[in-house]
């Protein structure tokens, strides 16, 4: 095995509570495409921005080609020839190329050097590794794939010898994508090292000589990739916990509630979130929605929940239309009976610097349980908060607390309590313990299973496949914006994490 | 801990940090009075003695406040919607078109108090109107607040010059300003108040316009924290996010709450026209409407804390004068550098002392700071 070019040992990270990264060690040989999975959250990223210097471990030791490395800002990881490609393009779009290049590494107070400089290595690296691109054309002006090729190419420009790629697909097409690759290739074979962080095995499986899986904080594997099997790979994904399984009888699924047709979402820039999605969920079920993240669910359920304006398709709530591709209004979805629990509860479900009284009437501020005229019933609105506090067991009981000051659990639990407390016939809810601690997770399933049991339409979207399993009575997995498949909860865990990861393939499940 | 504004018991939040700020605000004011070649600890007597000393520098001080209430509360309003009313001062200025128009109107045949509501309506609605149109651009077209409002100061500014050197001026004068109102428009003086108190004051514009703001102090703090209006408001403000969630209508609330503003800020033209002049004069703002944000930053947006502030300014605008007037070598431009200091300690630099503050907290009351209770849970 050639000499290690990375080498992280021992590497501890937590931020409050969440311990991000705990005892991990990596070694990654020179010259060597190795690839880093998990699941979203398992710590991939967060591992790698201490090795970039954007967070500091809280112990641990980092070799950079066998000599022990400080690594404490992102230039001292440029010095030691580590560049990063984020999944999130840090360019700036009304820059040329080559302005783009040089930012952050102009050498002289005037640029004429620096950009002739710039210019000529531009054509060295092009020449090189197959890196084509026009340097005097705007970024605003360029693909997704060759901005992408510029962030590569400002790693190179600085040296980069170890080049870390955050989920570079991504946002690519396939032939985008097979593209990428081929230059990661070339960078190979001229002894460069490439660290790939991504969640699709696909990927793992036709590019990288070594991978790395992660779960929950811990390096649980790392294998040749020749030697391992995308079924290996998504069984470490996902791990061999014990469920938290929910006691739950049989679904008895009654009308149609909530019906979804060839529903369509683009995002801002115009990139298709959710192609042609369509589903029905109906009275006394609990329909969940799997995928890694960024597969479109959260476009979905805010497009349902009127947040977000749908591009084309039809969303019957109780067989009466929504307006999904106008300006449906979330308040008079509420009055209809349809209850959203936003996955993002600190900018959307709640404001954080209201008192707790004042967001458990968030969305239902108007009701006239909670006015007098135009003024607010304090009297009532807190009285209500008291019910739901003890109701839902929320901590610190005192509705007049800041919300920011409550767990992130307890949150979660405002939000619930708040939406399930309408008696509403369909909720919706993204993320339904993301952030939350484990007594909360328990409580939330068991109150999610007794609003099925009241007869009301369930949809739960989580990138949590353990939650997906056991709450759920059908399970739909998005990848890509579509609905790639539908399986009872019983389906293992594998198939759910091949579907998931976009592998296509049939199991003789008849 | 990562966040920059961990917690802090609330009276240091309040009151421990401004008053600080007020403090070093001084300190340097006082480093350029000594570089003029004056006593700092003298100026500052002087200072204090003119605003607060006697009756008549009392009664001074709170005319000034009255103004800077009125312009405090139109831009803190705007705050909690997270709005930047840069317009407040163009807004007060076109509030003067419409005391004007009332005033000639009826001054000479309705009795003050009668022409003073109809005056209030009057001012507020122009200036509301006036806050209509930026609000209007930005709730629909996203032309941002802050250029909108500060053109239109400029837009306001022309118009009143426009009509006070024409249509509004008597013919035969030649003062860009309104014939002198009638008894009808002269708002009674509020003198005896403080001379209740013992205070002697000979002739100052203190009036009851003073009382209709400590009136909409109140009425802000209302709508802010008790009307389901207001609590959209401060939803919008916190995150248009959650106000897109909870259906609230953003152009619904950006615009009105701007006219709110507005009429805020247009009501601010009673105290220095009706109250003092008894005329509509060229220029009669005179930045009242910028230092109106200096007394939201500074009163924390919250109606009692602007109150204290436009005080506070108030004393600065009327002990000023009187140390302009008491040592040459300080000269208004002085004043106006000292202002400014205030107005950069007090509110652009707020935050400048609170990690020092925070660290002495930490050290000398951790449990104070929530320091022991993350402690425990880590």
């Amino acid at each position: 095995m050639a000499e290690a070019a990375i080498e992280l040992i021992g590497i501890n990270k937590s931020f409050g509570a969440v311990h991000a990264n705990r005892d991990i060690n990596l070694e990654v040989a020179r010259g060597s495409i190795h690839g880093i999975v998990g699941e979203n959250g398992a710590g991939k990223s967060t591992l790698m921005s201490i090795l970039y210097g954007f967070y500091q471990a809280d112990s641990g030791e980092i070799r950079v080609n066998g000599h022990v490395k400080a690594i404490r800002t992102s230039n001292e990881a440029i010095a030691a020839g580590i560049g990063m490609v984020h999944q999130h393009f840090m360019l700036v779009d009304n820059f040329t190329v080559l302005e783009n290049v040089i930012l952050g590494a102009e050498n002289d107070p005037l640029l004429m050097k620096s950009i002739a400089r710039a210019r000529s290595e531009l054509v060295r690296l092009e020449r090189e590794y197959g890196l084509q691109v026009d340097p005097d054309a705007v970024v605003e002006d360029l693909p997704v794939g060759l901005q992408q090729r510029v962030e590569i190419l400002k790693a190179l420009y600085r040296g980069a010898e170890i080049l870390i790629l955050d989920e570079p697909t991504g946002v690519l097409t396939p032939a985008e994508a097979d593209h990428l690759f081929r230059i990661l290739r070339q960078l190979k074979e001229q002894g460069k090292t490439v660290v790939l962080i991504t969640h699709k095995l696909r990927e793992i499986m036709a590019i990288t000589d070594t991978v790395s899986v992660m779960r929950q904080g811990t390096m649980v594997a790392t294998r040749e990739t020749a030697k391992t099997t995308v079924e290996e790979l998504a069984e470490l994904m996902v791990g061999r916990r014990v469920l938290l399984r929910v006691e739950k009888g049989e679904a008895r699924p009654g009308a149609v509630k909530l019906a979804v047709s060839d529903l369509t979402v683009r995002d801002a820039r115009g990139v298709t979130m959710v192609d042609r999605v369509s589903f029905e969920v109906r009275a006394g079920e609990i329909v969940g929605i799997a995928g890694v993240a960024g597969n479109g669910q959260s476009e979905l359920i805010e497009a349902i929940a009127g947040i977000r304006a749908a591009v084309s398709g039809t969303v019957l709530l109780d067989g009466r239309p929504i307006d999904v591709t106008g300006a449906a209004d979330p308040g008079d979805l509420r009055e209809r009976g349809l209850a959203h629990v936003p996955e993002d509860r600190h900018h959307v479900g709640l404001v954080l610097a209201f008192e707790e009284n004042e967001n458990a009437i968030l969305g239902y501020h108007d009701h006239k349980r909670y006015a007098k005229g135009v003024f607010l019933d304090i009297d009532a609105i807190r009285e209500a908060a008291k019910e739901k506090i003890e109701k839902y067991d929320i901590r610190p009981p005192d509705c007049r607390l800041k919300t920011a000051n409550f767990s992130g659990g307890n949150q979660q639990k405002i939000v619930l309590s708040r939406e399930m407390e309408q008696d509403p016939g369909v909720l919706v809810v993204g993320q339904p313990t993301r952030g939350v601690d484990v007594g909360a997770i328990e409580f939330i399933h068991k109150r999610l299973i007794a609003m099925r049991d009241a007869g009301k339409a369930v949809v739960v979207v989580s990138v949590e496949l353990d939650e997906i399993r056991s709450l759920s009575d059908r399970i739909l997995v998005m990848f890509e914006g579509r609905v790639v498949g539908e399986r009872e909860p019983e389906a293992s865990e594998g198939e759910l994490g091949l579907l998931m990861a976009g592998v296509e393939r049939r199991q003789a499940v008849e | 801990m990562s966040t920059p504004y961990a917690k802090l018991p609330a009276w240091a939040d309040y009151g421990l940090i401004p008053l600080l700020n007020l403090v070093v605000a001084f300190f340097v004011a006082g480093l350029v009075v000594l570089l003029v070649g004056e006593s700092p600890f003298r100026a500052a007597a002087i200072l204090i003695e003119g605003a607060f000393g006697r009756g008549q520098g009392i009664a001074y001080t709170l005319y000034y406040a009255t103004t800077f209430i009125f312009t405090g509360l139109s831009v803190a309003v705007a705050v909690h919607c997270g709005l930047f009313n840069i317009g407040t001062e163009g807004q007060a200025y076109m509030g003067g078109l419409g005391v004007a128009l009332t005033c000639l109107a009826f001054d000479s045949v309705l009795p003050w108090w009668l022409t003073f509501p109809l005056a209030i309506l009057a001012s507020a609605g122009v200036g509301a109107l006036w806050a209509l149109i930026p609000a209007w651009l930005q709730a629909r077209r996203g032309s941002h607040i802050v250029i909108t409002t500060i053109m239109f100061n400029f837009i306001a500014a022309s118009i009143m010059v426009y009509l006070l050197v024409g249509p509004l001026k008597p013919l035969a004068s030649q003062a860009p300003q309104t014939r002198l109102f009638l008894e009808g428009g002269q708002l009674p003086k509020l003198n005896w108040l403080i001379e209740l108190f013992g205070g002697r004051v000979r002739s100052a514009p203190f009036n009851v316009s003073f009382l209709l703001a400590l009136a909409m102090a109140f009425f802000m703090w209302v709508l802010v924290w008790r009307t389901r209006f207001g609590y959209e408001m401060r939803t919008y403000g916190f995150s248009p996010k959650a106000a897109r969630y909870a259906g609230i209508s953003e152009t619904r609330i950006i615009i009105l709450t701007m006219m709110i503003s507005g009429a805020f800020a247009g009501m601010m033209a009673l105290n220095p026209t009706m109250g003092d002049q008894h005329n509509v004069a060229i220029d009669f703002v005179g930045g009242a409407g910028f230092v109106g944000i200096a007394v939201a930053l500074m009163g924390r947006s919250h109606p009692v804390g602007i109150v204290l502030a436009a005080i506070l300014f108030g004393m600065l605008y009327q002990g000023g004068a009187e140390l302009a007037f008491e040592m040459p070598a300080i000269s208004r431009d002085m004043i106006v550098i000292i202002q400014g200091l205030v107005i950069l300690f007090a509110g652009a630099l707020e935050h400048m002392l609170r990690p020092q503050v925070q660290a002495l907290f930490a050290v000398f009351s951790p449990r104070s700071v929530g320091i022991a209770a993350a402690a425990k849970d880590g």
